[in-house]
């Protein structure tokens, strides 16, 4: 992509001579800076993360405070057995996504593929199973600005809790499918034989968002689904 | 002078020729000019939106403009010059251009994500200005609901739809920073041997990466609500709006530190170049850095003191707000201490840099009326707030960035701007700057609300004194626009160091070449050693690679 003057290849013959692997990009004068640099960075952008989804935390938890009985009743609309079947899947996925980075470290390239394409099964298992609760929510004329209709207690407060529901779990499956993407683009450069031992930085980036990802389900599936049973 | 024989090295400017390679380049350097042009423009479209506003000022009556058309017009200057200029000025486009250099590396740590945060801000910019040209937007740059979720019938969707998008922009910029500058100096260059521009821009890319998400959230749950009438923040249906106001001022008034701490950062650099002189108490200067950011975060409830929040909130924040001016006061008093018997030249970027002390002094200590609770229900939606944040980010800001581009204009270009006209230029804009926003401490001290297009006729003096100020502040940004770019073809070529400044950046030729340095220096001493008149290394410039 870089349109570089040929003559610039003698400015850079200093930098090139320490260049010991061709995944090290010039900026970098070894590949553990490298590799240092994409953990940190990718650790920042999950911070950034935690702040996206907790500004909807927050809200949630406020008017959970506010209209606690109507929160207690709306999340009683939701499919408890569906929920945890989903949040064993996603769990089994990170271990996948976990092997995954695993073989990479050890250099085993039909591993890695293997590995990859079951946390890409798992996390797609996840996505159906979400989308058919979304749908039996439709159903039940739960979405709120779609006909909402309920009738145990004020029907504005629960349109609220949907409408963190759907904000919140919509927003994760919006990451999860990022992620599928991420997950694919892996299985591509993994075929291309593109990993090795001493370079796997993005199986390792990836795997770190995929377990992201899914460590926000383990804060949904509870405050969604289980907090109001006991309510 | 026009230079009849420039030198033909190598440098990032003319290693490729070609739309394509500014278009696709991941060098630092070039991807600060793209900023450099895009906030640019975006600066002269808030300014028109500006000028008009000022325009219709000038008398009592709604003459030139209707209540809706004004409405519009301050909603597009502020999301214009907030989302659009002010956060990305100073960090996107000198931090750019300098924080590598001033650390000794050869790129950020994450070039192509670099170039990838300049393509979002545009992305965002475009949209937002297709929303204005679309029909524009009314709700004020704050977004306030229900009236931005229900009622208004602009197009809010859209223009949160880019500032949504841009906030990415920001992230990824303040993700490149601090993973730059935790891993990417040069060896020798320990924490506190840093400039404090570097300091600065550190504890604003704190800011980047933890405030932005918060708005980002609070703006997609206001474009959820009008698209899907969901009710989160609707109060007939139990939803608050005043949720959403914290959300919002969550981000966005550590926000008003993001423009600001870069702002302080150049002037930490101007200071003592300009007066021959250490810094005075570097260390503080650089902590007092972290501790706006990290109080910035605890202080956003005071632009809720009368929207029904509890008045015990009302105090905490309150008093948070005050600490503020703590670190801020002692940057002041570190760089006044640092003029006090230096041998002090008055070149345009010290100009700036002074003019920057005085308005950022009167804008904080009115920020100080501000937060205490009494005065600012007083002052509370008046022109006080409006002359006071212009202080803050026109009088600091802006008077920093600009200071900031003239004095690495030369590395920047490889040639000096005419130091007469430059000066002209910012002595222009300290005084225009003061005739238009000081009467509004005035107007709004004596009850003249914001956001209004007609006023009561004794308020007309003050308004036309305010519009005339205007006038002249127009003038003086655009005589930079004029000689920067005259500058860039007949300027007087400038050298590696025109200033003799300390900071590693000079060290390099200007402009520099696309490595930065040709082998990394090797730090050896403190950043401000002006006593002695050394620089930050030994590091010299090896054998030039020509063309």
């Amino acid at each position: 992509m870089r349109a570089v003057n040929p003559s610039l290849n003698t400015c850079r013959v200093k930098w090139n001579m320490s260049k010991s692997h061709p995944d090290l990009l010039h900026h970098f004068d070894d590949p553990e800076q490298q590799l240092d640099a994409a953990q940190s960075g990718m650790w920042l952008f999950l911070a950034t993360e935690v702040m996206f989804f907790g500004g909807m935390f927050i809200g949630y938890t406020v008017y959970r405070d506010a209209y606690f009985e109507v929160f207690a009743h709306a999340s009683n609309h939701l499919n408890v057995w569906l929920g945890s079947i989903n949040t064993a899947v996603l769990i089994c996925s990170s271990l996948s996504m976990a092997l995954a980075v695993h073989s990479a470290q050890a250099g085993h390239r039909k591993q890695i593929i293997f590995f990859l394409l079951l946390t890409m099964l798992l996390g797609t298992v996840f996505l159906g199973i979400k989308f058919t609760e979304y749908y039996h929510k439709y159903e039940e004329r739960l979405i709120p600005g779609l006909a909402f209709d309920f009738k145990q207690g004020n029907p504005g407060y629960a349109a609220i809790f949907f409408s963190f529901y759907f904000a919140m779990t919509g927003l994760h499956a919006l990451h999860m499918t990022i992620g599928l993407g991420l997950l694919a683009f892996l299985v591509a450069k993994a075929a291309r034989n593109r990993f090795s031992p001493v370079y796997y930085t993005p199986v390792e980036m990836i795997g770190l968002y995929w377990h992201f990802v899914d460590i926000v389900w383990i804060f949904l599936f509870p405050l969604l689904y289980l907090v109001g049973r006991h309510g | 002078m026009i230079d009849k024989a420039p030198d033909r090295r190598l440098h990032y400017l003319n290693v490729s020729y070609g739309v394509k390679s500014w278009l696709f380049t991941t060098d630092h350097k070039r991807i600060a000019w793209l900023y450099l042009l895009s906030v640019t423009f975006f600066f002269f479209i808030g300014g028109f939106f500006a000028t008009l506003l000022r325009l219709e000022l000038l008398t009592p009556q709604g003459d030139l403009v209707q209540a809706e058309t004004y409405n519009k017009l301050f909603t597009m200057h502020g999301v214009m010059m907030v989302f659009f200029f002010l956060i990305p000025s100073i960090p996107a486009i000198l931090g750019n251009f300098l924080i590598p250099m001033m650390i000794g590396a050869r790129d950020l740590a994450f070039p192509r994500l670099n170039l990838a945060s300049w393509y979002i801000y545009m992305i965002g910019g475009l949209l937002t200005i297709g929303a204005g040209v679309a029909g524009g937007v009314d709700t004020g740059w704050t977004f306030y609901t229900p009236y931005s979720s229900i009622y208004s019938n602009s197009h809010v969707a859209l223009t949160v739809c880019g500032i949504f998008i841009n906030g990415f922009s920001t992230i990824l910029t303040g993700i490149n920073f601090i993973v730059t500058i935790h891993k990417m100096r040069a060896p020798g260059m320990t924490w506190f041997r840093m400039p404090l521009f570097v300091w600065s821009h550190y504890a604003t890319s704190i800011i980047f990466i933890l405030g932005t998400p918060v708005v980002a959230i609070a703006l997609a749950l206001v474009a959820l609500e009008r698209v899907f009438r969901l009710g989160i923040f609707d109060p007939e249906l139990g939803g608050d709006p005043v949720l959403f106001q914290h959300l919002f001022w969550f981000y966005s008034h550590p926000a008003v530190y993001i423009m600001i701490l870069p702002g302080m950062g150049v002037v930490s650099e101007l200071i003592p170049c300009f007066s021959r002189k250490r810094i005075f108490g570097y260390s503080f200067v650089a902590i007092s850095s972290l501790a706006i950011a990290v109080l910035g975060f605890l202080v956003w409830g005071h632009h809720m003191f009368v929207s029904g929040q509890s008045i015990y909130a009302g105090m905490i924040f309150s008093l948070f707000s005050m600490l503020v001016a703590i670190p801020s006061a002692i940057k002041v008093f570190n760089w006044t201490a640092t003029l006090y018997k230096g041998s002090i030249s008055l070149d345009a970027p010290m100009l700036y840099a002074l003019g920057f002390i005085g308005l950022f002094t009167i804008g904080g200590l009115t920020g100080i009326f501000l937060a205490t609770l009494a005065v600012d229900v007083h002052v509370h939606d008046t022109y006080f707030i409006v002359a006071h944040f212009h202080y803050i980010m026109v009088g600091g800001a802006v008077m920093a960035y600009l200071g900031g581009i003239h004095f690495w204009w030369p590395k920047m270009t490889g040639r000096l701007y005419p130091e007469g006209w430059a000066r002209l230029a910012a002595v222009t804009i300290f005084i225009g700057f003061h005739l238009t926003f000081f009467p509004q401490f005035v107007l709004g001290y004596l009850g003249m609300p914001r956001r209004y297009h007609a006023y009561p006729p004794e308020f007309q003096v003050l308004n036309v004194m305010s519009t005339a100020g205007a006038s002249i502040l127009a003038v003086g940004y655009l005589l930079p626009l004029i000689y920067l770019i005259w500058s860039l073809r007949y300027g007087a070529v400038a050298g590696m160091n025109p200033w003799k400044a300390t900071g590693l950046e000079w060290q390099t030729p200007s402009p520099p070449p696309t490595d930065n340095f040709d082998e990394t220096p090797i730090v050896t001493r403190e950043p401000y050693d002006y006593a002695r008149g050394e620089p930050q290394s030994e590091y010299v410039p090896g054998e030039v690679e020509h063309v």
